[in-house]
C-alpha cells in the first residue's frame, strides 16, 4: 500500500475524530501499516529517562527505525505527523490488570477472572479475553496500548499473558503469551475481623500465619514436584498442570507472587532462592520496608496502587505516594499499575503523576509505567520505549500526559498502526452533546 | 452418692441462719440471734474516719455499734482482730451478678436476609431491643460461685441487671450472701439501664450507632405519648414499663469516651441525667466527660501489653493503642482531678482476680486511696438510694464488712473473711494469723526429745535449724500443717510430720526415717516483725500526654486562630474576581480581612506566597469520614436516624484530608435504603470534638438513594425488604411523603382546634404520636431540610422528581448522578444541583452507562456541578479529580476549581461562609506549592477558620516524633514482657473505613470496609 504524503495536524485529528457519532460496534481495529511513518517536532520521552527536544521517530513496517533529531522526512509515500508543541511517549503498560476478563465485577455473568480450585496453573487469561469488553478502548483513549491480563482466584491462579489492546480476537491480541503464573500468597499477618459477626462470616479457628505457612509449604512441595515432573525424561501419564509449570522452570516464564508484607515478601524471597526462579512481587504495599534486600535478590515490584491510604494510621500521610521513590532509591526495579474497580485502569498515567510529584521525577514514573514494566513483564526487547528496533508502540499527547491538567492522547499507534481513539464515553458524549446541542 | 448428699444436707444447716417465717422447716426449728464483737481492730467507718482498737458488734443482720469504747455484750461471740483492718464491704454497681446475659441466634449478618419484625411475642412494642419490661429482680438468682469471686474482693453488695438490649429493665440490689433469694435482694427495682447495643435482638432495626440513638429518642417520644392512654395503641406493655421505670436511677452503658458524650446528649433532650458506664479511654477527653454532669462507672481492665518482639508485628500495633495501654490506668486518677464523681466496678475484668491489683495500679497512676474506697462505697450506695443501709459501718446499717490483714490498697494485704448480712464468709482465713516467725520443735520419739528451730518464712516455706540448716517440704493452710525434712544433710532418711494448728502453738505426730512413731509440738518464740509495704514506696507512674485527637499527629496543645497575611501568591478566588496574580490575602479573627496588594497588619504572621497557589478549601460534598456508623439500612425509610448523633472525632482521615488541601466536608449517611439519615456537614478542625467538627449554622440535609443499593442488589440470600425493584423504590418515596402531609395536616388541625379552646395548652404531640422519622420529611417539604440523593440511571432520577414535583419539595442535589448527562436538562428544569465523580463507572450494572464527561455536560446544561469524594482516599485528591473534567470535558481551570469549592458551597447553602476568596468569608484556605489543578500541587498549609490545621513542615516534624514515640513504647512493652508482666499475643490495630457500598477501591491492609 502506497500513500501520499499525508500531513496530519493532531489537533485536527483530534476533532475530527470526535465529531462523528457512531455505536462502539463502529469503532475498528486499526489496520496493518507496513510502510513508513514519521512523527516529528516533537518532545519525545524515549521511556528509559531520556528526553528528545524536536526530535523526529521514522517508523517502517511497523518498528521504530530510527529516532533523533536530525532525520530527514522524505517526500512521499509516508505518513506524517507533526507532534510541534505536543509530547512524544511510548505506549504506556498496565502490568496487572482484569481488562476484557471483567465487564462489571458485581454481574457474575460478565466476569471470567477467577477459577475454581486452589492449585490452577495450566488455566489460561488469553482464551478468555474478550477484545469486544466496551472498558478497553476507554483505557486506550487515556494512552495504555498494552496490558498484563491475570488471572485470579485460589493460590496458583494460571497464566498471564500481555495483549494489545486494539485487535479483533485475543489471538490478534496476544503479544506475549503466558509470559507470567499468578501465585496469591496466603495472607501472613493475623486479621481478625471485630465485625465478622455483624457481617455474618466467620473466620477459620487458629493462627492465620501458621495456617498461611503450611499453605505455603503446601505450594513449594508441588513446585518441587512439579520441578521433578519437568526435569523427567519420560513421563508416564500427562499431567496438564505441570505440564503448565514447565516454562516457570525453564525461566521462559516469570513467577509473580501476590504479596503485601515483609513477612510474605521474605517468602517470595526464599522462591528465589531454592527454585532460582524469575520472581515478581505484585502488590509490595510494603515493599519500601526491605527495598534493599529486594534489590539484592533482584526481585522487582508491581506498585498495584499508588492512591491508596497508607498501611497504618501511624504511617507517614503520603507513604504510598512516595513508596516508588524509595523503590528508586534502593535501585529495585518497579513498575507502577492502575488496579482499581472504580475507574478500570484508565488512571495509569496519573498513578504515575502522583509518585513522580513525590520525589520521583517525570521520566522516572514514565519509565515505571513503560519501559520498566515492559521488562518486569519481559517484552522489553520489543517495546516499553522509543528506541531503534522496537515495536512502534506511541502516543502523542497534548501536554504531560502524567498529569490531568494537560494530558489528552490525540494520537496512538501500535506496531505503527494508527489507532482509532473512540471510546464508549466519547460516543455517549457525542450523542448528549447533539441532544443538548452543545459545542 | 450418700456422701454426696449428705454434703448437699450439711451445707444448707448453716447457710440459712436467718429463716423465712413463710417456709416451712422440714426438721427441729432452729432460731437465732448471734451476736459477734470484733476486738482490737483498725475499723474504716466510712472512708475518712479510721478508729485504730476499735470494736465492732453486730447483731443478726446489723451493726449494733462500733467505737472504742465500746461494751461488749454478754452473748457475743468474740473475734480478736488484733493487727486486722475492717472496712465497709464494697459496692459494684455495674455486675451481672446471677442475671444471665441472652445471646443473639447466630446467622445472618448484614448480607443476610433481614428481620424486619419483633420476635418478642405478646403486647410488647414493635422493637425487640426495647426491653423495658424485663425485672432483674424476678430473673436474679443467687449463684455461690460468683458470689465468691466477689466477695473475695471485698465486695457485700451489687447492682445487678440483665446486660441485653437498648433498653435493658430494671436492675436490684442484691448482697453476695449465699442465701435464699428472698434475703439477699435489698431493692427490687432499683436502677434502669439502657445502651446503644441491641444485644440480643435479630431484629435489623436498628443497624447501626444512630439508628439506636434515634430509637431511643423515638422511645421517650412514644412513651410521653402513651401516658394519655392512645387509643390507637392499644397495650403496650415496653412502654408501660418504660414510664414506670423512669423514676428509677438511670444508667447507660456507654463503654467509650465518645459514647458517653452521645448518651448524655439524649439524656439532656429528655430531662434525664444518666449515670454513664465507662470503657476506659474517657481520660482522652475528660473536659467533654466533666461537661456531662454525669456520675461515672469505671471499669478497671486495661489493655494488656501485646507480644512485639517481632518487627513485623510491632509494625502495626497502632501508637493510639500503644498510647492506651500506658495510659488507661491512670483513668481514674483523670476523673478524680476533674472532679468527677465516679464509682468503680468489676464489669469488663477478664477475670475479676485483677480487680485489687489493678486497683493498686490505678493508685499508682495517681487516684487517692481516699477516693478509692468512696468509689467503691458511699458513692455507690448514695447513687443508689441505699447510703441509708450500707456504704459505710454505722448504727443500725448492714453488717457489711470485710476483715484485711492491713490497708486494703497495699499491695500485700489479704481479705481474710468477708461478712454479708452479718454472715461470715472466709476469704484467706489460713492467713489469719500470721504464721511467720521463730518456732521451737520438740519431737518426742522413745529414744527421748529432740529439739529444733523452724523459720517458718509463709504458709508453704520453712527452714529447719539443727546441726545444719535444712530447708523443709512444708504446708500450713491455716488448721492442719504437714511438715518433712531430714535431721541433717547426711541423712537420706526424712521425719514427716502432720498435725494442727492453735495459732502459736502446734502439735501432732509423725513418723521417722526409720518409720518410728513420734509426737511433737511447736511453739513461736518469735513473730518475724512486718515489713513496711513495698508498694507504698513505688513512685508514681510516668505516662506520655493525651493528644488531640488520641491518634498519631495529634496535637498536645490545640492550635490557635492567627492573624496571617499569605504575601504574594496566585490567589484563585473562586469568586467573580477569578485569578489574582501576585496578590497578597490577609486573615483575621478566622476570616478573610482583606484582598489585595501590599497589605499590612501589625500582628501577622507573614507566610511568602511567591510561586504559590491559594485557593479556597476544598469542600467535599459527598464523604463517609469522622462518623461512628454511616448506614442504618434495618428499614426502607430512616429519616429519624442522624450522622450528628455520632460523629467520631477520631479519624485519621481528617488529618490525611487535610493534606489534600480540604477544609469541609458533607458527611453522608449511606444508600443502603431509599430515604436514609439526616446528614452532617463538617469542617476538618483536626483535635476538636464531635460538637466542635460541626459546620456552624449550615442548614439540614438529608440523604436519599436509588437503585441497585436500596433493592439490595448484592445482598447473597436474597431481600425481603421493600422495595425490590426501581418501581417499588418510587412507591416508597411516594409512601413516605403522603404519610408526612397527613401527619403534618394532623399537626395543625389538633393545634388549631387547641388554640380555638380559651386557656388550653397548646401541644399537638398530646394526641398525635411525634414522629421523627416523619418530622424530617415535613422539613423537606417545608424548605428547612434538603435532600441529596444517591442516583444513578436516568429513569429513577427522572421518577425520582416527578415524585418531588407532585408532593411539593425539590431534589437539592442528585449525588453520584453518573447518568445526570441524559436528564441534565430537566434536573435544570426541577431546579437540583449535581455532585458526581471525575472518573468513575463500569463497578457495577447501574454504572455502565457512567462517563468522565458527565460533569462538564451537566456544567454545559446549566447546572452547579461539584466532583465529590465518596471515599477517604480519593478525598485527599480532589482538585485533581475535578482537574479531569479539563481533560474530558473541555473546562477552563477555573471552572474546574469551582467545582470543588464554590459549587458545591453553593448546593450545600453555606456559600456565604465560604467555598471562594472573598473578604468577609471564613479564613478556609489552602496554599499549594503548584497549580492546584495539577498533579504535582501539594498542599503546603491547610487552614479552617484561620487556625494552620496542616503545615507540610510541621508534619515532617510530627513524622519524626510519630517515630520515637512508637519506639519508646514498643521498647516499653518489650520491657512489660522481660519483666514477666502480662502480655497478649499481637493483634494489629484496625482503621474502620466507612463508604456508602459501592466500593472496590483500596484502602490499606489493616482497614475494614464497611457499608
Amino acid at each position: 500500500m502506497h500513500y501520499r504524503k499525508l500531513l496530519f495536524s493532531a489537533a485536527a485529528a483530534f476533532v475530527f475524530g470526535l465529531s462523528i457519532g457512531r455505536a462502539q460496534d463502529d469503532v475498528y481495529p486499526a489496520k496493518p501499516y507496513n510502510g513508513m511513518l514519521i512523527i516529528k517536532n516533537g518532545t519525545i520521552h524515549v521511556g528509559n529517562g531520556q528526553v528528545i527536544e524536536n526530535g523526529t521517530i521514522e517508523v517502517y513496517a511497523g518498528k521504530i527505525r530510527r529516532v533523533g533529531t536530525d532525520i530527514p522526512v522524505p517526500m512521499d509515500d509516508v505518513k506524517v505527523f507533526d507532534a510541534r508543541g505536543k509530547h512524544v511517549y511510548p505506549g504506556l503498560i498496565l502490568s496487572v490488570s482484569n481488562l476484557g476478563l471483567v465487564e462489571v465485577p458485581t454481574v457474575r455473568a460478565t466476569s471470567d477472572v477467577r477459577e475454581i480450585g486452589e492449585v490452577n496453573p495450566s488455566i489460561r487469561s488469553l482464551v478468555a479475553y474478550n477484545t469486544d469488553s466496551k472498558i478497553i478502548n476507554t483505557v486506550k483513549s487515556n494512552g495504555v496500548l498494552l496490558a498484563n491480563i491475570v488471572p485470579d482466584g485460589g493460590l496458583i491462579s494460571g497464566s498471564s499473558s500481555v495483549v494489545q489492546l486494539d485487535a479483533w480476537n485475543w489471538e490478534d491480541a496476544a503479544y506475549h503469551a503466558d509470559g507470567g503464573m499468578h501465585f496469591r500468597m496466603p495472607t501472613l499477618y493475623n486479621r481478625p475481623n471485630p465485625f465478622a459477626a455483624f457481617l455474618g462470616t466467620q473466620a477459620p479457628a487458629g493462627d492465620p500465619v501458621k495456617r498461611g505457612l503450611e499453605q505455603i509449604e503446601q505450594v513449594k512441595a508441588y513446585f518441587r514436584e512439579a520441578k521433578a515432573y519437568a526435569a523427567a525424561r519420560d513421563v508416564k501419564e500427562t499431567n496438564l498442570k505441570m505440564e503448565a509449570m514447565r516454562n516457570l522452570f525453564s525461566r521462559k516464564q516469570k513467577l509473580f507472587i501476590h504479596c503485601d508484607v515483609v513477612r510474605e515478601m521474605l517468602v517470595a524471597v526464599d522462591f528465589v532462592k531454592e527454585f532460582g526462579l524469575d520472581v515478581v512481587i505484585v502488590g509490595g504495599s510494603e515493599s519500601w520496608q526491605i527495598a534493599d534486600l529486594l534489590k539484592q535478590h533482584n526481585i522487582p515490584v508491581i506498585l498495584n496502587q499508588m492512591h491508596s491510604l497508607p498501611n497504618t494510621p501511624d504511617d507517614d500521610v503520603d507513604q504510598p505516594f512516595k513508596t516508588a521513590s524509595q523503590l528508586r532509591k534502593a535501585g529495585v526495579l518497579f513498575a507502577i499499575n492502575d488496579e482499581d474497580g472504580q475507574h478500570r485502569g484508565k488512571n495509569l498515567p496519573f498513578n504515575a503523576g502522583t509518585a513522580a510529584a513525590y520525589g520521583l521525577g517525570k521520566e522516572e514514573a514514565l519509565q515505571a509505567i513503560t519501559l520498566d514494566a515492559a521488562r518486569i513483564l519481559g517484552i522489553a526487547d520489543r517495546t516499553g520505549s522509543i528506541e531503534a528496533g522496537k515495536d512502534a508502540n506511541i502516543l502523542i499527547s497534548e501536554g504531560d500526559i502524567l498529569d490531568m491538567r494537560s494530558s489528552r492522547v490525540t494520537h496512538a499507534f501500535i506496531q505503527g498502526r494508527h489507532l482509532d481513539l473512540t471510546d464508549k464515553h466519547q460516543q455517549l458524549y457525542e450523542r448528549y452533546k447533539k441532544k443538548y446541542e452543545l459545542k | 452418692m450418700r456422701k454426696l448428699l449428705l454434703m448437699i444436707i450439711g451445707g444448707c444447716v448453716f447457710a440459712s441462719l436467718h429463716a423465712q417465717p413463710t417456709f416451712p422447716v422440714n426438721g427441729v426449728g432452729d432460731p437465732r440471734s448471734t451476736c459477734y464483737a470484733f476486738t482490737h481492730a483498725t475499723i474504716v467507718r466510712d472512708g475518712q474516719t479510721v478508729l485504730s482498737d476499735a470494736t465492732l458488734v453486730i447483731r443478726e443482720d446489723k451493726v449494733v455499734s462500733l467505737g472504742s469504747n465500746v461494751t461488749v455484750p454478754a452473748d457475743a461471740v468474740v473475734i480478736d482482730c488484733k493487727g486486722k483492718y475492717i472496712y465497709p464491704s464494697f459496692i459494684d454497681v455495674y455486675a451481672d451478678y446471677g442475671i444471665p446475659t441472652p445471646q443473639r441466634p447466630q446467622g445472618g449478618g448484614f448480607f443476610g436476609p433481614q428481620q424486619l419484625t419483633s420476635n418478642q411475642k405478646g403486647a410488647y412494642g414493635w422493637n425487640q431491643a426495647i426491653k423495658a419490661d424485663v425485672e432483674g429482680v424476678r430473673l436474679f438468682t443467687t449463684d455461690d460461685a460468683k458470689a465468691k469471686a466477689l466477695r473475695e474482693l471485698g465486695f457485700g453488695t451489687v447492682l445487678t441487671h440483665q446486660r441485653d438490649g437498648i433498653a435493658r429493665g430494671t436492675g436490684t440490689i442484691v448482697t453476695l450472701a449465699t442465701e435464699k433469694e428472698n434475703k439477699v435482694v435489698l431493692k427490687e427495682r432499683a436502677s434502669a439501664h439502657y445502651s446503644f447495643n441491641k444485644g440480643s435482638s435479630g431484629q435489623s432495626y436498628p443497624g447501626s450507632m444512630m439508628g439506636s440513638i434515634a430509637l431511643l429518642r423515638q422511645t421517650y417520644l412514644d412513651a410521653a405519648w402513651y401516658k394519655n392512654n392512645p387509643s390507637v395503641e392499644g397495650v403496650n406493655l415496653s412502654l408501660q414499663a418504660w414510664n414506670r421505670n423512669q423514676d428509677l436511677p438511670q444508667f447507660f452503658e456507654a463503654g467509650d469516651k465518645w459514647n458517653a458524650v452521645r448518651a448524655d446528649r439524649i439524656g439532656d433532650e429528655f430531662g434525664v441525667q444518666y449515670i454513664i458506664k465507662g470503657g476506659g479511654n474517657e481520660y482522652q477527653r475528660i473536659n467533654e466527660m466533666a461537661a456531662t454532669k454525669a456520675t461515672f462507672i469505671l471499669p478497671l481492665n486495661y489493655p494488656q501489653a501485646m507480644d512485639v518482639e517481632d518487627p513485623n508485628d510491632a509494625r502495626f500495633v497502632a501508637l493510639a493503642d500503644m498510647k492506651h495501654w500506658e495510659m488507661a490506668p491512670g483513668n481514674a486518677a483523670a476523673f478524680e482531678k476533674a472532679g468527677i464523681p465516679f464509682c468503680l466496678t468489676t464489669a469488663d475484668l477478664r477475670d475479676p482476680k485483677q480487680f485489687l491489683p489493678n486497683l493498686r495500679k490505678a493508685i499508682q497512676y495517681g487516684l487517692s486511696e481516699a477516693k478509692a474506697l468512696e468509689a467503691l462505697t458511699r458513692t455507690p450506695a448514695k447513687l443508689l438510694g441505699i447510703d441509708n443501709i450500707t456504704g459505710t459501718l454505722e448504727q443500725g446499717k448492714l453488717a457489711n464488712f470485710f476483715i484485711a490483714s492491713g490497708p486494703v490498697f497495699d499491695e500485700k494485704t489479704i481479705v481474710l473473711q468477708n461478712w454479708v448480712q452479718g454472715m461470715k464468709f472466709g476469704v484467706k482465713e489460713e492467713n489469719w494469723n500470721d504464721t511467720r516467725g521463730q518456732y521451737s520443735l520438740s519431737l518426742q520419739t522413745a529414744q527421748g526429745i529432740s529439739g529444733y528451730t523452724l523459720d517458718v518464712k509463709g504458709m508453704n516455706a520453712v527452714n529447719v535449724i539443727g546441726r545444719d540448716t535444712i530447708t523443709g517440704k512444708f504446708s500450713h493452710d491455716g488448721k492442719m500443717i504437714k511438715l518433712s525434712f531430714a535431721p541433717d544433710k547426711k541423712s537420706k532418711g526424712q521425719y514427716r510430720l502432720s498435725g494442727v494448728s492453735n495459732g502459736d502453738s502446734w502439735s501432732g505426730y509423725g513418723v521417722d526415717s526409720a518409720g518410728n512413731k513420734l509426737t511433737w509440738t511447736a511453739t513461736l518464740k518469735s513473730a518475724t516483725a512486718a515489713k513496711t509495704d513495698s508498694a507504698r514506696k513505688k513512685d508514681m507512674v510516668k505516662a506520655g500526654a493525651v493528644t488531640y485527637p488520641f491518634l498519631p499527629f495529634g496535637w498536645t496543645d490545640k492550635p490557635k486562630q492567627e492573624t496571617i497575611i499569605i504575601r504574594n501568591a496566585t490567589v484563585w478566588t473562586s469568586d467573580a474576581a477569578g485569578k489574582l496574580e501576585n496578590t497578597d490575602v490577609l486573615v483575621k479573627n478566622g476570616k478573610i480581612a482583606q484582598v489585595g496588594k501590599n497589605l499590612s497588619d501589625p500582628g501577622a504572621r507573614v507566610i511568602d506566597g511567591t510561586g504559590k497557589h491559594l485557593t479556597p478549601g476544598i469542600i467535599d460534598e459527598h464523604s463517609h469520614i469522622a462518623a461512628a456508623s454511616i448506614n442504618e439500612g434495618g428499614q426502607s425509610v430512616t429519616s429519624e436516624v442522624r450522622i450528628a448523633d455520632n460523629l467520631n472525632p477520631d479519624d485519621i482521615n481528617i488529618y490525611r484530608q487535610l493534606s489534600g488541601g480540604v477544609t469541609t466536608s458533607h458527611i453522608l449517611h449511606g444508600s443502603a435504603n431509599t430515604i436514609g439519615g439526616q446528614t452532617q456537614l463538617i469542617k476538618l478542625r483536626w483535635g476538636a470534638d464531635d460538637e466542635g467538627l460541626k459546620f456552624k449554622g449550615a442548614p439540614g440535609f438529608i440523604k436519599f438513594a436509588l437503585g441497585e443499593n436500596v433493592k439490595r442488589s448484592s445482598s447473597t440470600q436474597g431481600n425481603q425488604r421493600f422495595p425490590d425493584t426501581r418501581m417499588g423504590v418510587e412507591q416508597v418515596l411516594m409512601d413516605a411523603f403522603t404519610r408526612a402531609r397527613d401527619y403534618e395536616k394532623q399537626i395543625k388541625r389538633v393545634t388549631d382546634e387547641q388554640k380555638a379552646k380559651k386557656g388550653a395548652v397548646v401541644n399537638p404531640y398530646s394526641s398525635v404520636r411525634r414522629d421523627l422519622e416523619l418530622d424530617a420529611l415535613v422539613e423537606i417539604m417545608n424548605k428547612q431540610r434538603f435532600i441529596t440523593c444517591h442516583s444513578y440511571v436516568q429513569s429513577e432520577i427522572n421518577a425520582a422528581m416527578k415524585v418531588a414535583d407532585k408532593m411539593g419539595f425539590t431534589f437539592n442535589t442528585f449525588t453520584h448522578i453518573l447518568e445526570g448527562y441524559k436528564v441534565a436538562d430537566k434536573m435544570k428544569a426541577h431546579g437540583a444541583n449535581a455532585s458526581t465523580f471525575s472518573d468513575w463507572w463500569a463497578y457495577k450494572m447501574e454504572v455502565y452507562e457512567a462517563i468522565p464527561q458527565n460533569p462538564a455536560i451537566m456544567h454545559k446544561v446549566g447546572l452547579n456541578v461539584a466532583i465529590n469524594s465518596d471515599d477517604a482516599e480519593m478525598a485527599r485528591r480532589l482538585n485533581q479529580e475535578a482537574a479531569k473534567s479539563i481533560k474530558y470535558g473541555g473546562l477552563t481551570e477555573e471552572e474546574a476549581l469551582r467545582m470543588v469549592t464554590i459549587n458545591p458551597a453553593k448546593m450545600l447553602h453555606v456559600d456565604a461562609q465560604v467555598g471562594s476568596i472573598k473578604v468577609g468569608k471564613d479564613a478556609d484556605l489552602v496554599l499549594w506549592s503548584d497549580n492546584p489543578l495539577s498533579i504535582y500541587a501539594k498542599a503546603e498549609k491547610t487552614i479552617v477558620d484561620g487556625t494552620v490545621y496542616f503545615d507540610r513542615q510541621k508534619d515532617e516534624e510530627m513524622r519524626r516524633q510519630v517515630i520515637a514515640e512508637r519506639n519508646r513504647l514498643v521498647q516499653k512493652m518489650l520491657g512489660e514482657k522481660r519483666s514477666g508482666g502480662p502480655v497478649a499475643p499481637f493483634t494489629p490495630s484496625y482503621q474502620v473505613i466507612l463508604n456508602c457500598g459501592d466500593h472496590a477501591h483500596s484502602h490499606g491492609l489493616f482497614t475494614i470496609d464497611m457499608d
